[in-house]
């Protein structure tokens, strides 16, 4: 009677207000079967690492767009990996310059996404990374 | 350190993956729910239920802040929202309104999807809430989903049951109607600071006047069964609260109607009783399942395939190919 489901959470941290996008994604990702938890605007990153460990989520998914990714992403990451959850994979999208996004990757954000990219993109890499990720103990 | 040594530790993440493994069905969280149940049965367990919108998440999350002040028990959150029956996906946003409750340890907040039940619980949703108990919470606080009229499942989970209702949720009829309002141990008109909000009070208040002498009576799989020793129990008058949950108004009383609650049901072994139907009701649902997962791999697809067919061709009626299939087992 196994019924396995992803879960994921959406979230949105730091200031800024526009979680149009966060909120298309999260439908997009309900309507490809996926259990989504979303937290909702102004999520500092230890809320996010919180919610990511009482809901034992298979990925995260930010959206930012206030330009304070470099500080934000990795904090979520140092908590997560505090936690044990550092297997859980990461998925960035918003406004993300590109000179960013090597080093974000280098420190470990699975996919990144900026605008123009199609919901079945982001549903496709979120399958992926799923996939990819280590299984957890 | 196993699962259950962790858990009994007080590793939230342990916690977090049992959880997961029984929400999935999965035959090892069974197997540590099992080794866990003997720890169950301390806590307090509290059902939230209203219509969408209604104001459950803002409630629950006013009333665990108030239950953590007032009592310093730990509070564990089980807040349940709709899977799509078409893709079996689900958006769940009821940590949206309890962003204070974030960065209390003491404080543990689990989503749950229906995954296709109806009732206003997920399957799971009972083992789940064993689980907070069994780890040491005092508190668990169930929120179902967004409820109509019938969704009363939420009754046989919880000891004390809350059901909140808007202004101007319908007249003084709806309010007599069959249902949910039977299943609430305490009312809450929430958005009190909307117009109608006495006009509501007064309309479930007199239901309930009407309701005064009637003894509670369970409607068991379609058998309609009294409350065992219904009589010995002293009655309870379900309390009629105001609240405005985004202010924080009248929280302070609802918890107040909960412990004289939960004091009258430990004076008049009600809380045994409660747990008796609770248990009752987890006992036959697993059966039932069991026994339909047993029946099918006996009979094989085909056999069930050809009966549906004849129905659907009008040649049988479903109750004859029940019939026939149960008695081609014999």
């Amino acid at each position: 009677m196994t019924t396995t489901k992803l879960r994921i959470l959406i979230a949105k941290p730091g200031l800024d207000g526009h979680d149009r996008g966060a909120k298309v994604i999260a439908r997009a990702l309900r309507d490809a079967g996926f259990e989504v938890i979303y937290t909702g605007l102004r999520q500092t990153p230890e809320m996010i690492a919180e919610a990511a460990l009482q809901e034992d989520v298979d990925a995260i998914g930010l959206s930012i767009l206030s330009g304070a990714h470099m500080a934000l992403v990795p904090r979520v990451l140092e908590l997560l990996s505090a936690q044990g959850q550092d297997g859980v994979p990461l998925l960035l999208g918003g406004i993300i310059p590109d000179e960013d996004i090597p080093e974000l990757k280098q420190r470990g954000v699975a996919a990144i996404f900026g605008p123009g990219t199609t919901t079945d993109a982001v549903v496709a890499a979120f399958q992926q990374a799923a996939a990819d990720a280590p299984p957890r103990s | 350190m196993s699962l259950v040594e962790r858990i009994r530790a007080g590793d939230r993440l342990a916690l977090a993956r049992l959880l997961t493994q029984i929400e999935n069905e999965d035959a090892a969280g069974f197997d540590t729910l099992t080794e866990l149940f003997p720890r169950t049965g301390r806590a307090h367990l509290i059902g939230i239920t209203g219509a969408p919108g209604s104001g459950k998440s803002t409630l629950v999350n006013r009333l665990a802040m108030e239950l953590r002040h007032r009592t310093g028990a730990t509070v564990a959150v089980v807040a349940v929202d709709p899977s799509s029956p078409f893709t079996g996906g689900a958006l769940l946003g009821d940590r949206i309104r309890m962003r204070d409750l974030s960065g209390d340890p003491g404080v543990f907040i689990r989503s749950m999807a229906s995954r296709g039940a109806l009732g206003g619980l997920a399957r799971t949703t009972a083992s789940v809430v064993d689980a907070f108990d069994a780890a040491g919470y005092g508190w668990v606080l169930i929120e179902t989903v967004g409820a109509g009229q019938a969704e009363v499942e939420i009754a046989r989970t919880a000891h004390t049951t809350v059901v909140i209702e808007a202004p101007s949720a319908g007249d003084d009829v709806q309010a007599i109607k069959a249902g949910i309002l039977e299943a609430a141990d305490v009312l809450v008109v929430n958005k009190a600071d909307l117009p109608g909000a006495d006009n509501a009070v007064r309309a479930l208040q007199s239901a309930l006047e009407l309701a005064a002498n009637l003894r509670p009576v369970w409607d068991h799989h379609g058998r309609l069964e009294t409350v065992e020793a219904a009589s010995a129990e002293p009655a309870w008058t379900p309390p009629v609260l105001k609240a405005v949950a985004t202010q924080g108004g009248g929280i302070s009383e609802l918890v107040d109607a909960i412990q004289a609650h939960g004091a009258h049901l430990k004076a008049g072994g009600g809380r045994r009783r409660r747990d008796q139907e609770r248990l009752r009701s987890q006992v036959l649902a697993l059966l039932g399942a069991h026994l339909l997962d047993a029946f099918l791999e006996s009979r094989g697809r085909e056999q069930i395939d050809a009966a549906v067919e004849s129905v659907v061709g009008r040649r049988s009626s479903p109750r004859q190919v029940v019939e026939a299939l149960l008695q081609a087992r014999r």
